[in-house]
């Protein structure tokens, strides 16, 4: 072993990154392409009654421009495919290609035109008319279900999405025998992904070949090329999609979107490369965000803090379409027994219809919303039993010695819920040692004393991660000896080249420059499933590892007939294989991979396979869960609402860490995120579901003033789920993140009395609730 | 549609002359009819700059400034930063620090952090935040950027010592 696998390698996207010469799909230029621009719904709800083009068409430098009743067949019967079915489902509203005869959401394309620059292409998509008939609108999720209200779609008999009931134990007996019950009513407003690039698409077909080829800003070319051939009723060998460089993810590149069919069947129909790039506004209007949530709760406890149990409602806004099915949702019911021992529990989960921008995973997905409701009731709960928040977490936390641990529910994998590894006690001690805990009271006195608010909050958290069904690795050693590694394992910056080329290089023996990883091009391996819910490194990883090993053994076996030696008596250092202690009586990489491929009408010796190559597909049996302790540190000015991050801790249990360096950036990464979910983000509408932050100066992402450089203690044990011992670690930054500032922020403000039961906690909310607790 | 005039533009130290619309931006001026393609467009409203450039030596958002304003001056984008092909100071930094995820932010980080360093050789660390305060990265949570600022600056003043 050369051991790259846990250590900071120095990442191999980054040289082309910082000459500005990475290749993200709008980079790509092909001759004679044509650029896209949608005509999009300005009404949330409304039937389309006529579109005229004609005056578009008439537009110098105009090729075209289509509506739903241009488009191929296919796209003209199916709506974009759902890719999570449930039946709990109790009405499926999936959206056209281009609008069919209704929109559901302000921002629904309703035409596309083509054009032979973006300018252009604009010009001409303000001179289509659309005739619309407003209908009445589902604005509030809180309304939409009462009787009488406006349906998001009216052909539907209400706005009931589906329902979801999560339990075990006996839950009414808990509360029956409860020493103290503590209730708490909450919101969480999530927002947007937003990927500083935007969606991306650049399309062309290729009649001699009969094929078309998508490159694509997307986090799952496997699942997009299949549904896509699928939808139009192609093999699919027929379409290829690749996604090159992709400026971030988040999420919302998973799913799929109707301009993801669109585009392409524009390609198809003008036999013209199409690209389309979304600008930021389409991004607020139409990529999917993660979005409001209503939960109320009770938690059941003994008088000495201990659980006994929870119960308790969530009502989920689906916005106007369902491509996710009920994941969301789900994963939030799921989530929230979290790092306890959680006797019995009941949710009942709500989804509803909305005209809004439709609900999708945002980091975290679901998560972060369930560990504010579990963890603002564990606040609660200390709070009315008059202990440290602290310790009320550590009275309750499942033990290492009762991993692996059943929580009694069924994840969103369909597997049991189980907790592979951990020691949450251990950790949360190693976070607020870090954080000083300790010696909070002191700096809290001195600041109470020049008039300062401090306030210290922590939160807990279990996440579901590293879901299967697989992904796959395919290891070649060329006949130049170098090593390619191709994957479906899309990246977004995470940096998977470097973490699957570290786990390939030593599991095959080689130097880490000398494998190359192409990732995320459906022509290069046949199956792959995406980047999301933290599953790369606990998928791709042992894909690689174990693909690594096999190409190792076939190796050893040529080299052994090649040096007439017994293939235990060889090694692989640095690309060469020798005789243990002979150095001088060896092969390299490229001699072997040479003898691998025989001599053009020559048999191979007897017992060899052709080439140096394997493809290895990793299925882990089930979820695995990293867990983790943030510890936030805020003051907050009492006399303007502002809330500063004074300091912030996160302990951090991921299993294995790869390449610690691009862990640390991924949970500091993913912690600004939940800063601003936390404090910033806000995604406004109006009573007509009228979008109105659609730009970066009303809707607020973190800057680098407003969030602090996290202190990070890690905790490595081990997944038993793969050979590595990893789980993920794309989403633990942000998950607690909301929790642990939200209860520092309510910490600052005890002597107010303040209750925080939402975020974010924007300066002007939290001064109403100062100022009423004042009596101002 | 559109009127077109004749601009002049030195682009990393070379020159070019082209006829453009006047409506185009520098950032698509860059981007499409030289081919400079990394400088990258995030928001196209002069928030999150991705798009920064070099104008005559001052950081400009290339979405908001028109190609016909760039008419007779000095460009540097994110291609020009590395002289003769050897990665700056700043570049080499981002590359040590982890400053960078998916490096769609990156040029306009470095353009940015590049005439801020000229001007304050020794910056604090929260003045390096309030330089990168106009730039937004969704990825990073900014600490392995502010980190590789700090470590260019120390470098270029040993280097220059």
């Amino acid at each position: 072993m050369t051991g790259y696998v846990g250590t900071s390698v120095k990442r191999v996207e980054d040289p082309a990154l910082v000459r500005g010469e990475g290749r993200f799909v709008d980079d790509l230029r092909i001759d004679g392409a044509l650029h896209a621009a949608f005509v999009r719904s300005p009404y949330a709800n409304a039937r389309i009654l006529a579109v005229d083009c004609a005056a578009a068409r008439a537009l110098d430098g105009v090729h075209a421009v289509f509506t739903h009743a241009d488009l191929p067949p296919a796209l003209r019967e199916k709506p974009v495919p759902l890719l999570v079915p449930n039946p709990a489902i109790r009405h499926l509203a999936l959206p056209f290609a281009l609008a069919r005869d209704r929109v559901a959401l302000a921002g629904e394309a309703v035409a596309v035109v083509l054009a032979s620059d973006r300018y252009v292409a604009e010009d001409a998509a303000e001179l289509v008319q659309v005739d619309y008939e407003p209908l009445p609108v589902a604005a509030d999720v809180r309304t939409a279900l009462e009787p009488g209200a406006a349906k998001a779609h009216p052909e539907a008999e209400d706005n009931l999405a589906g329902t979801l009931s999560l339990e075990y134990g006996d839950v009414d007996a808990a509360f029956a025998n409860a020493a103290r019950v503590v209730r708490r009513t909450l919101f969480q407003h999530r927002g947007g992904g937003h990927a500083m690039e935007c969606r991306t698409l650049l399309a062309q077909y290729d009649p001699m070949g009969e094929h078309v080829t998508i490159w694509a800003g997307t986090q799952s070319p496997h699942q997009y090329r299949d549904a896509y051939a699928g939808v139009m009723g192609v093999a699919q060998h027929q379409v290829r999609v690749v996604a090159p460089d992709v400026g971030g993810g988040f999420g919302p590149k998973t799913v799929l979107y109707p301009e993801q069919f669109c585009i392409p069947a524009c390609a198809l129909l003008t036999g013209r490369p199409v690209k389309w790039i979304e600008d930021r506004r389409e991004h607020f209007l139409t990529t999917y965000q993660e979005r409001d949530q209503y939960w109320d709760g009770e938690l059941a406890l003994d008088a000495d803090g201990r659980l006994l149990g929870l119960r308790g409602t969530l009502l989920h806004d689906a916005g106007a379409y369902l491509p996710w099915g009920l994941v969301v949702p789900h994963i939030c019911a799921a989530t929230v027994p979290g790092p306890y021992v959680l006797p019995a529990y009941r949710m009942q989960v709500t989804v509803a219809y909305t005209n809004k921008v439709p609900v999708s995973p945002v980091r975290g997905a679901g998560r972060p919303q369930a560990v504010f409701f579990m963890e603002r009731l564990m606040d609660a709960a200390a709070d009315a039993l008059a202990l440290d928040r602290a310790e009320i977490r550590r009275r309750n936390f499942v033990q290492p010695e009762q991993m692996p641990y059943r929580v009694g529910l069924v994840f969103r994998d369909g597997t049991a819920a189980t907790y592979d590894s951990g020691d949450y006690p251990e950790l949360q001690r190693m976070a607020l040692a870090r954080a000083d805990y300790a010696g909070f009271p002191a700096r809290q006195r001195a600041a109470r004393e020049q008039g300062r608010y401090l306030g210290i909050g922590t939160a807990s958290y279990v996440e579901g991660t590293g879901l299967g069904p697989f992904e796959g690795a395919g290891v070649t050693v060329q006949r130049d000896g170098s090593v390619l590694l191709v994957t479906g394992a899309a990246a977004q910056g995470q940096g998977h080249r470097t973490m699957l080329a570290q786990v390939c290089a030593d599991a095959l023996g080689v130097d880490v420059a000398a494998v190359t990883v192409k990732a995320a091009d459906t022509a290069a391996i046949a199956y792959g499933v995406g980047t999301f819910a933290s599953r790369i490194a606990a998928n791709a990883a042992p894909a690689a590892h174990v693909a690594a090993g096999k190409v190792r053994a076939k190796v050893l076996k040529v080299a052994a007939h090649l040096l007439e030696a017994s293939e235990d008596d060889l090694t692989v250092e640095d690309g060469r294989v020798f005789v243990r202690g002979v150095p001088d009586h060896g092969r390299t990489l490229a001699e072997i991979a040479a003898a691998a491929n025989g001599l053009p009408g020559f048999a191979l010796p007897a017992g060899l396979e052709a080439g140096l190559h394997d493809t290895t597909y990793f299925t882990p049996e089930r979820a695995s869960y990293p867990n983790g302790c943030h510890v936030a540190e805020v003051e907050v000015d009492v006399e303007t609402g502002e809330v500063r991050l004074v300091a912030y801790t996160i302990g951090h249990d991921c299993g294995t860490m790869i390449n610690p360096l691009n862990v640390e950036g991924q949970v500091q990464g993913g912690m600004a995120h939940g800063v601003g979910n936390a404090l910033f983000e806000v995604m406004r509408y109006d009573d007509n579901a009228q979008p109105v932050t659609v730009n970066f100066g009303e809707y607020l992402l973190p800057s680098a003033p407003e969030v602090p450089t996290a202190a990070q203690v890690h905790l490595e044990c081990p997944s038993p789920l793969n050979p590595l011992g990893v789980k993920g670690a794309g989403e633990g930054g942000t998950i607690p993140a909301p929790a642990a500032i939200a209860a520092a922020i309510e910490h600052a403000l005890a002597p107010f009395g303040v209750t925080i039961d939402r975020v974010p906690v924007t300066p002007d909310w939290l001064l109403e609730r100062i100022d009423a607790a004042r009596g101002c | 549609m559109s009127e077109r005039l004749r601009i002049a533009v030195q682009v990393n130290g070379a020159r070019h002359e082209r006829e453009v619309p006047v409506r185009l931006t520098l950032a698509d001026f860059l981007r499409n009819e030289l081919g400079l393609t990394g400088t990258h467009l995030g928001c196209e409203h002069g928030v999150c700059g991705a798009c920064t450039v070099l104008l005559d030596g001052r950081s400009v958002r290339g979405c908001l400034t028109l190609a016909v304003q760039a008419d007779g001056a000095s460009v540097t984008t994110v291609e020009g930063l590395a002289a003769d092909g050897a990665l700056s100071p700043l570049q080499q930094a981002f590359i040590d620090h982890h400053a960078l995820q998916c490096g769609y932010c990156t040029p306009g980080m470095l353009t940015t952090l590049t005439e801020f360093l000229r001007d304050n050789p020794d910056p604090s660390e929260a003045e390096v935040r309030i330089a990168i305060s106009g730039n937004l990265c969704r990825c990073t949570g900014y600490a392995g950027i502010v980190n590789a600022a700090l470590a260019a600056a120390k470098a270029m003043r040993e280097g220059s010592a």
